[in-house]
């Protein structure tokens, strides 16, 4: 195992590199304010981030990642267009696995640019591959735009549109509502027994508490509003479960998503800047022909990414986390910003792994 | 040397298990004044009795500081990370059951299941630029369930007790707690969520997987567990 000046070392190296790459060193506070991370991520933030508090400010987390405070003193008046790059310890809460760790150093680069996005996603990637290249790791890639490009041009109802939107990083969730939007999964007894009332809400009991009768009464519109939707189609459900199952190489995957595109025209768009971004890598001399890329990869990983994605693995230690991970999260601007939206990729990289990793090659 | 056994120091709780010991042939006493906490065990050798708050019998098992200990599921299962590893059951006991629930008000004609709960935590969550808030002082095994299930735009808000009255009081839009008979669920206008099942709890007797036992505490504990086990 690495010692902790060892990985520091290796730390400021990797950060001299995103310098040299014109990135501007920044530092965050250890504590964060709890609230933001709550409102972005839920109460789900509180099983891995460490939460303490004082009588005065309250609640704090000790952060689980550098984006969030980066992205915020970005918006702060960063200039346009900005790189950054950090590193620094970041604590994860665990509760299930006694051999993960608790506090480690991480490296990250992040690019804040609108002018090109595909070549700022490949920047990123490439650099990445670079500097673990001698670790032969495998990459893992995908697209979570596609998916959000699928569920906005569905032929259904706003609503229905934006319960799975707001579900796409859940994908249990999200195949529940599918499920039911399609009718494949039936209306359920008690839901069908409420509105076939002429009044529901007559024998209801005393209003207690935040919510009101009339908040009652608009989901009962909208339940009814959503009972009369027709299903979602066999062609579009189809071509749904196609595009989730999507697992192939860059240029196979590529080929699959157009053909995709025939029976979900929405994610032609979605299509071509995967595209571009495969031309904007190859252009910077990664393997395009050999990267995996699988549709679903990322959901899960509760960080708004809403574009590319990526992380890089052990293929010989598949008890190690992803040694780096990465992605477009241009939706965590959007909601840190109020409206302002920025478009913002970027990765971290643990050294800690990169030192162990080395060791065990010896 | 003896080996200890933590058991609840008040209430029916504990009256419940000396009645259970006592069942085995071990009796079980409280010992000096009402307000001391201190026992006596007759019927079994080289046994300490430990009172203890039910809440901190799980605490004191996974440190090893008690071999034994009379707690409900529910509190083993919040308090303990990776409680099998900690902890082994050895008896379900048959009495303090109680499931651990979602509730939410009566009159939400409209939240039946879990699907029902988050829609409307979303929806409210627009109307008043909070998220909805669910009372609770079983943090963990709530917030589990919810992750599981998919749930969001919820926050979880401690209550340590009276946690029926947070949503009439406006701390809270719902409520996640131990209840029996749901008389008090009732009373206070909330109802069960059809899924909304967390945890169905009971008193249960416990052994610490993490206390180091010599030659003279292993034999200890095996009569004792021949004793438990005879009936």
């Amino acid at each position: 195992m690495p010692t902790r000046s060892e990985t520091l070392a290796e730390a400021a190296r990797l950060r001299r590199r995103f310098e040299d790459l014109g990135a501007v060193p920044v530092e965050t506070p250890i504590l964060q304010p709890a609230e933001t991370l709550l409102d972005l991520y839920g109460e789900d933030i509180r099983a891995r981030a460490y939460v303490t508090s004082d009588a005065l400010r309250g609640e704090q987390m000790l952060r689980p990642d550098f984006t969030v405070p980066v992205v915020q003193m970005h918006m702060d008046g960063g200039a346009e267009p900005a790189r950054y790059t950090y590193s620094g310890e970041v604590f994860r809460r665990q509760e299930q696995d006694d051999d993960r760790a608790n506090e480690y150093v991480q490296v990250g680069f992040e690019v804040f640019d609108r002018s090109n996005p595909a070549a700022a996603d490949a920047e990123v990637f490439a650099e990445f591959s670079k500097l673990l290249a001698p670790l032969s790791l495998r990459a893992s890639t995908g697209d979570i735009g596609i998916l959000m490009a699928a569920v906005e041009g569905l032929h259904t109802t706003e609503a229905r549109r934006a319960a799975l939107m707001r579900h796409i990083w859940r994908p249990g969730r999200f195949r529940a509502l599918l499920e039911r939007f399609s009718g494949r999964a039936p209306v359920p007894a008690t839901r069908r027994a409420l509105l076939a009332q002429d009044d529901p809400t007559a024998d209801a009991g005393p209003e207690i508490g935040a919510r009101t009768m009339s908040e009652v009464a608009a989901r009962i519109a909208a339940l009814r509003e959503d009972v009369a939707a027709a299903p979602l189609s066999q062609t579009e459900m189809g071509a749904l479960e196609a595009l989730l199952s999507v697992r192939e190489t860059v240029p196979y995957a590529l080929e699959r998503l157009r053909d995709i595109a025939v029976d979900l025209p929405s994610i032609a768009g979605a299509v071509r800047r995967f595209e571009a971004r495969a031309e904007a890598l190859a252009a910077r001399n990664v393997a395009v022909e050999t990267l995996e890329f699988e549709a679903s990869y990322g959901r899960s990983l509760m960080e708004y990414y809403d574009g590319f994605v990526f992380g890089f693995y052990a293929s010989n230690r598949a008890d190690l986390p992803p040694i780096a991970t990465g992605g477009r999260y241009d939706a965590l601007t959007r909601r840190l910003g109020k409206g302002v939206e920025i478009p913002a990729v970027g990765a971290v990289v643990r050294p800690g792994l990169m030192l162990e990793l080395a060791e065990d090659g010896q | 040397m003896t080996i200890k056994l933590g058991v609840p120091s008040k209430g029916r709780l504990m009256e419940k298990t000396f009645d259970w010991f006592a069942r085995r042939g071990i009796s079980l006493s409280r010992t000096g004044s009402d307000r001391e906490y201190a026992g006596a065990v007759a019927g079994v050798e080289g046994v300490d009795l430990v009172l203890l708050s039910a809440g901190e019998i799980p605490r004191e098992l996974a440190a090893g500081r008690i071999h034994f200990g009379v707690t409900g599921t529910d509190l083993v299962h919040e308090k303990l990370a990776r409680w099998e590893q900690q902890v082994e059951e050895i008896a379900p006991m048959g009495f303090g059951q109680a499931d651990l629930i979602i509730a939410v008000p009566k009159f939400w004609v409209d939240v039946d299941t879990l699907d029902d709960l988050d829609a409307a935590a979303a929806a409210f969550r627009r109307n008043h630029g909070f998220r909805l808030r669910i009372a609770t002082k079983y943090h963990r095994l709530v917030r589990e369930f919810l992750r599981d299930a998919g749930v969001a735009d919820y926050a979880l808000v401690d209550s340590q007790g009276a946690t029926e009255g947070t949503v009439k009081n406006e701390t809270a839009e719902a409520v996640a707690d131990i209840t029996s008979t749901g008389e008090t669920l009732r009373a206070n206008h909330l109802k069960l969520l059809a899924d909304g099942l967390i945890l169905k709890s009971e008193a249960t007797l416990w052994r610490s997987r993490v206390v180091g036992l010599d030659d003279t505490d292993h034999a200890l504990c095996k009569a004792f567990m021949a004793r438990i086990e005879a009936d």
